[in-house]
This record gives C-alpha cells, sequence and structure tokens, in this order.
C-alpha cells in the first residue's frame, strides 16, 4: 500500500489463527492501520491478496461486514448522539446482538450512557468504540490500538474483556504500540516496521530467543577504556555486549550458570564494583527495540 | 470449540428493512434534536409565515392575483420547509458524519451504502411529517384554505419526492466536495439566498421580469410545484420537469464526486 511516494505496508505477509488474539506491534507510522483497514475492506490492496474468514474484504464486502467487528482507531460517532443510543443502534443493525445494557457495564459505560459523544472522555469514547465492535457478535474483531489512552483500570478490563472474547470462540487482532500489551494479551506477535514484518511469533518465542538470556550489569564508576571488548572476549563468541550508557551494559547470550559468574569476576578482574547485576528474560521491549534499531541502520534490508 | 458464552459468535445483519428504519428514526431524531436544524426546519418557516401574512394584510400586499395572501404564502413556506430539510440539514449533517467518521463506522456494520441513502431519505421524509403538521397547523389557525381532493394530495406528493430528490442531490454534492465547516457556511448562504430571490416562498409574479429565470430554479420550480398543488389541486408537469432535471444534475455530480470517507 502506497500513499503518494510513501509506502505504508509493503510486501507484510501473515495469517491469523482462528479463536486467537493475534498482535500487530509497531511504532506509529508502521503501517498498522493500513494492514487491518485492507482487512476491513476501507483499502483496496495495490498488490497481494488479502482473504478474511476465506473472503475478498472488497469484492464479499456484504458478506464479510456482518460477521466481523470493527473498532476504529478514534471518532465514529454522531457528535450529538448519547453513548446508549450509539450502542444500541449499532445493535439494532444486527440480527443476534449482545444485550447492551449488560456490554455497557462490562466495559463500565453505565454512568455516561445519557452524555453525548462530544463530551465523552477519551477512554469513554475508546470503550464505547469496543462496544460497538462487539454488539454484534462478530466471529472475528479488528480492534485498533483498543487502550490507547484509557486509564490503568480501563486497560485491566478491556484485556479481560479480550480474553473472555479468546474463551468464548471470538477471533481478535488488535493493533498496539504498547509492548506490554502484546506480552500479556497476544498468542501471536507481529512486529512491524515501516510497513515490513520484521518479526513473528509467541511472546514466549520472541522474548526467549533460543535460550537468550540477558544480564545487566550496571555499575558505580564509569567502564574503563575497553571495558565492552574484554567482557565479551572473558564470556566467549556467542554472546553480545551493549554499553548501554557509561554505567550500564547488557550482556545478551546463551543461557548457562556459568555467565554469571563469569561477569561478577570480569568485575573483578577489573576492578569495577557493580551496583546491580540481574539476569532476565528479555523482555518484548529488547526484542523490540534490537529489532526495529538494527532495521534503521540496515536501511532496505528485508527481514522474515 | 469452546463452551457457549456472551460472546460465541452469532453473526448476522438484521434484515435490511429494519436496519434502514432504524437507521432513518436516528438521522430524524439527531436532526429534530439540533438546536440549528430545528431553527432552519421549524422556527424560521413558521415565523416567515406568520410575519409574512401579518405584515403583508397589514400593508395590504398585492402579489399580482386574486387568492387570499395566506393560501399563497403557506404553500411557499411548506416548500421552503422542503428544501431547508433536504439540502441545508442534509448537507451539513452528512458533511459533519463524513468529518466525524460516522460514514466510516457505519461503513463497517451490517447497513449497505444503498441502506445508508435509503435510511437518509427517510428521515427527511420523517422530518417533512413534522413541518407539515407544524405549518399545515399555523396555515390553518391563519385562515388557510387548501383545495380539497385526491388531485391536492398526489400534486403536493409529487412535489414533495420531486423536491427532496433534486435538493438532497445538490445538498450531498455540496457535502461531499467540501469540508464540513464549508459545507455549513455554503448550504447556508445558498438557503438565505433562495430564501431571499428563489421564489420559494413568493410567488414568480412577485419577482416581476427576474421570474423568469427564478422559474427554472430547484426553489422557484419546488415553490411553484407546491403552490399549484395546494391552490389548484393538479400536479404542476412544468416544475416537476424542472425539478428532474435539476435532480438528474445533481445525482450525476453527487456520484462523480462524492466520497463516503
Amino acid at each position: 500500500m502506497t500513499y503518494g511516494d510513501k509506502t505504508a505496508v509493503d510486501g507484510l505477509s501473515l495469517s491469523v489463527a482462528e479463536g486467537s488474539i493475534t498482535a500487530v506491534l509497531g511504532p506509529n507510522g508502521a503501517g498498522k492501520t493500513t494492514t487491518l483497514e485492507t482487512c476491513e475492506g476501507y483499502r483496496r490492496p495495490q498488490q497481494g491478496t488479502v482473504r478474511v474468514l476465506g473472503l475478498d474484504p472488497i469484492a464479499d464486502r456484504k458478506q464479510l461486514l456482518p460477521r466481523i467487528g470493527v473498532m476504529l482507531q478514534g471518532q465514529g460517532a454522531w457528535s450529538g448522539v448519547r453513548a446508549m443510543e450509539m450502542l444500541k443502534h449499532i445493535a439494532r443493525l444486527h440480527a443476534h446482538p449482545l444485550d447492551v445494557d449488560y456490554l455497557a457495564e462490562r466495559l463500565g459505560l453505565g454512568e455516561c450512557g445519557r452524555t453525548p459523544y462530544r463530551r465523552l472522555s477519551g477512554g469513554q469514547q475508546q470503550r464505547l468504540g469496543l462496544a460497538m465492535a462487539l454488539v454484534g457478535r462478530p466471529e472475528l474483531v479488528f480492534v485498533d490500538e483498543p487502550t490507547a489512552g484509557m486509564d490503568p483500570q480501563g486497560r485491566r478490563t478491556t484485556w479481560e474483556l479480550l480474553r473472555e472474547l479468546r474463551t468464548d470462540g471470538v477471533t481478535v487482532v488488535l493493533t498496539t504500540h504498547y509492548l506490554e500489551e502484546a506480552e500479556e494479551l497476544a498468542d501471536q506477535v507481529h512486529i512491524i516496521d515501516r510497513g515490513r514484518m520484521i518479526a513473528s511469533g509467541s511472546p514466549l518465542e520472541l522474548t526467549r530467543g533460543g535460550a537468550t538470556a540477558t544480564v545487566r550489569l550496571v555499575v558505580t564508576k564509569p567502564f574503563p577504556p575497553g571495558a565492552r571488548e574484554s567482557l565479551r572476549q572473558a564470556l566467549g563468541e556467542d554472546t553480545e555486549v551493549t554499553l548501554l550508557d557509561e554505567r550500564s551494559m547488557r550482556v545478551t547470550g546463551k543461557a548457562d550458570p556459568t555467565t554469571l559468574a563469569k561477569v561478577s569476576r570480569w568485575c573483578e578482574e577489573n576492578e569495577v564494583l557493580p551496583e546491580s547485576l540481574t539476569l532476565g528474560r528479555r523482555s518484548l521491549e529488547d526484542v523490540f527495540l534490537d529489532l526495529t534499531g538494527e532495521l534503521h541502520l540496515t536501511d532496505g534490508v528485508e527481514h522474515v | 470449540m469452546s463452551e457457549a458464552g456472551v460472546f460465541t459468535p452469532m453473526p448476522g445483519g438484521a434484515p435490511i428493512t429494519r436496519q434502514v428504519v432504524a437507521q432513518a428514526l436516528m438521522e430524524a431524531k439527531l436532526m429534530l434534536r439540533n438546536g440549528e436544524q430545528l431553527l432552519l426546519a421549524v422556527v424560521i418557516p413558521v415565523m416567515v409565515l406568520i410575519g409574512g401574512v401579518t405584515a403583508g394584510n397589514a400593508i395590504d400586499l398585492d402579489l399580482g392575483t386574486d387568492r387570499a395572501l395566506v393560501d399563497i404564502l403557506t404553500p411557499g413556506v411548506l416548500a421552503l420547509a422542503i428544501m431547508s430539510t433536504s439540502f441545508t440539514s442534509l448537507a451539513i449533517a452528512t458533511g459533519f458524519e463524513r468529518r466525524y467518521g460516522v460514514i466510516k463506522r457505519l461503513g463497517a456494520s451490517p447497513l449497505p451504502r444503498t441502506g445508508l441513502l435509503a435510511g437518509k431519505v427517510l428521515a427527511l421524509g420523517c422530518v417533512q411529517l413534522v413541518q407539515l403538521f407544524i405549518i399545515g397547523g399555523v396555515g390553518q389557525i391563519l385562515g388557510w384554505t387548501p383545495a380539497a381532493g385526491f388531485g391536492t394530495v398526489l400534486a403536493f406528493f409529487l412535489a414533495i419526492a420531486m423536491g427532496t430528490l433534486a435538493f438532497a442531490s445538490l445538498g450531498l454534492f455540496v457535502a461531499g466536495v467540501l469540508r464540513a465547516e464549508a459545507t455549513l457556511a455554503a448550504a447556508n448562504l445558498i438557503y438565505l439566498l433562495l430564501l431571499a430571490g428563489g421564489a420559494v416562498v413568493l410567488p414568480l409574479t412577485a419577482y416581476g421580469a427576474y421570474g423568469g429565470v427564478a422559474h427554472w430554479l430547484p426553489s422557484g420550480a419546488l415553490g411553484e410545484a407546491v403552490r399549484i398543488a395546494f391552490l389548484d389541486g393538479v400536479p404542476a408537469w412544468r416544475d416537476l420537469g424542472v425539478l428532474l432535471i435539476w435532480a438528474v444534475l445533481g445525482s450525476t455530480l453527487t456520484a462523480r464526486t462524492f466520497k463516503w470517507e
């Protein structure tokens, strides 16, 4: 997909398993919304094929629309319409809608049911948008940044609801730029950047990176010159050492009981005093920064 | 398969007629609840009617006919009301629906585009019905005596249908090519210009030579069609034809330029 001379989504290939939660993760402008809108039939792909529930989102739009639920990124209601009025209206367009009062209660919309849309807070508008996506009892929901602008409690409520959807057999595709959200919710995570897929897998697969451990070392005084190279030598070929700032380093490599001991011995030999030395699984954030950082340096190289 | 839960999928669109009726009632409700829209739809026409009849009678206004002033002005004001709803209100509402992503949101619902369009037309019909009762009622109080019989009803229905078609297609054209704020300004300005010089409230005879030009405007044609319906009880075929031409023109322009989002 291109807009003018800007390519928003390019050579993206992904599939979604039924009854799962799939997260499309990426920074702003990565092409998340464009990808979703192509699946929803708003945009015609210039190349390639999109099939949603086995249907072409453009050619078979009429058959597809009743089966999917869509939560747009913001707006999507008359400015003067009351929250519950809007939800009831969308419900009336469907054959077997959910009970709107139940749905409103679940999403904490009870107290703002009579409030005109324009006076709802950002979080309330988001929750109403989610309610509108769910009210028709779809097989598949596309939710675009469902928790953007929500307070932590609203975020928890939304996560619970999305998990319950999966339990009840609804397929969920969500976009997010919150790594935590993808890690918490998704069965599959697709990381995209600049319209290209740069990594795919379950959060565990992505963060494990094949028995990779991360050691974070923070010291009291700045490292001596050549510290990065000497630590790498001490640990062996399979590890990667990144200088994060002048007093902290990150060691990524094969998980090994001796790794921590080796780092500790290196500190002793180099007369640096560790302030903290922690061993942990890579977070999705580490993966994301590695991948997007790397991609920007080697521009034009296709991953996957 | 998972066990049946609250969210267990059971998708499907409601029957299309139910969807269209829901859409129409929603739009009509929003239109009648909006202060500015209500002003345009009811308050201004009623003021024009009362003001025109009382002031006209006081100064013994001569419109070049031997009919009672109220019998000429009431149909004219009804035509004005039809115009304001089908053109100005529709254009403004649609402009802001595009802006606020309402049309985009509905585009992801089971309601098809044709259903949305049908809902809009039906909503206009609902609002016009309300206008007819209020303006007609005020006219009656002022002594309006329309031509009786089935011919009047048929002729008035044809005038409303053709007038709505012509003005709605032009309204959608404006809403489709301009931004929401520009639509608001343009739709109101055109309304005022047609109110003053469009031969909608006052008959063509009141405009002298310019009446010949105004007769080709959609406002003049609609005004004449409604006046002839209520004064003579017959369809004004010539004016209905002019409205048809405008409807074809408006629809063609709209079909070429309108973008739903």
